[in-house]
């Protein structure tokens, strides 16, 4: 993280003086660091009110029916979470939520199963190999149907915006796919 | 077939909700007092990423305003062009894994340049809907727990990204050329 920091960072500043524009670059940078405080704060409500739900659901024991159904698959994919239920199930309840293209609903269950597994972690500012894992199979975006998509698609008059839907799923598929690939593989390099 | 897929997602979330309200009352749970306590974090976890948000919105702010997408698109186009990769949809590739609202201004530009029926249009809808904006997503997880140390995980993203882009462009040709 910190050379893809310094290197978007440096990179973009040298590109400005190329390009002569670094004047906007940096009016933009400070705009954004603007935006990225206002997107925090419209985030509140909607994680307030799913952790909310999340934590009736965890507090009632549903959560852990749950993770007893799924258990074994999932260890095969995050095999340092044997002894921690909360983890697997919010992990399932993340990876479905995404499937049905719920993002709002995804990212709560998400932050909890992060959180469970930082409650075991023992270097708390370093990710483990199950953290890792779980992100690169968050960042492929796995999706069933993209409603967006489809939405902004139909909004600007496509005939079949549908059409799309297997392609998509395909190489949605092949992302993920090649994510767990890629964690799996890497995680001997980065110590 | 679409149809059943949206009306699904239209009725899974109050589904969702109300199966765990039922369940919670069926075992005797207080719910309004363990949703006031789950709640509360809410805001806690949205200014704890705050920092992490920052860094990265800035970062590819700066990236996208330089010019640097420029460069390396006209690198790029040469090779893509060698694929039958519309010209149109490379800046999309590249900001696909940096900027969600950017992608979302990309492919509204393709879709008034090209036309919404064409294989431009086609291409990118694919790339945006089937990938997550993965600066995006690492901020988020990984600020609302404190890790700073990311290891291999955003390595492994991009790197997905990358095969999903070509995955994408693979596909579509299949599909639609």
């Amino acid at each position: 993280m910190n050379y893809i920091f310094a290197f978007l960072i440096l990179f973009s500043l040298i590109c400005a003086v190329y390009t002569g524009k670094l004047d906007t670059v940096m009016t933009s940078a400070l705009a954004s660091a603007g935006r990225a405080v206002e997107l925090a704060i419209a985030l509140i409500g909607v994680m307030a009110f799913w952790l909310g739900i999340v934590n009736i659901a965890k507090k009632s024991g549903l959560t852990n029916v749950f993770s007893k159904i799924i258990k074994k698959p999932l260890l095969l994919l995050f095999p340092d979470l044997k002894n921690n239920n909360e983890a697997l199930s919010n992990i399932t309840l993340n990876i479905s939520a995404n499937a049905l293209g719920l993002m709002n609903a995804a990212t709560p269950f998400g932050i909890k199963a992060m959180e469970s597994m930082q409650r075991k972690n023992p270097e708390k500012e370093k990710a483990t190999n199950s953290m890792c894992t779980f992100l690169a199979i968050n960042t492929a975006g796995f999706q069933l149907v993209p409603a967006m998509v489809i939405a902004i698609l139909a909004s600007n008059n496509m005939e079949n915006p549908q059409i799309i839907i297997i392609p998509t799923l395909i190489v949605t598929s092949i992302a993920f796919l090649s994510a767990i690939f890629f964690v799996k593989i890497l995680e001997g390099f980065f110590k | 077939m679409i149809k059943i897929l949206n009306n699904l997602s239209v009725f899974i979330l109050p589904f969702m909700i109300a199966f765990i309200l039922i369940f919670a009352l069926f075992k005797k749970a207080p719910v309004y007092e363990n949703f006031i306590d789950g709640a509360k974090e809410g805001f806690s976890i949205a200014t704890r990423i705050i920092p992490y948000l920052v860094a990265i919105m800035v970062c590819t702010a700066m990236f996208r305003e330089s010019g640097a997408i420029d460069i390396i698109e006209k690198i790029l186009s040469p090779v893509l062009n060698y694929f039958k990769v519309p010209s149109e949809t490379t800046l999309i590739m590249l900001t696909r894994s940096l900027s969600g609202s950017a992608t979302l201004g990309v492919l509204g530009d393709i879709i008034n340049q090209s036309g919404v029926n064409s294989y431009a249009v086609k291409l990118a809808a694919v790339i945006t809907g089937s990938s997550e904006t993965t600066f995006y997503v690492a901020s988020v997880y990984f600020g609302s727990i404190g890790i700073k140390k990311f290891r291999h995980a955003l390595l492994a993203g991009i790197l997905a990204d990358v095969v999903g882009i070509v995955a994408a462009v693979w596909v579509c040709s299949i599909f639609f050329l």
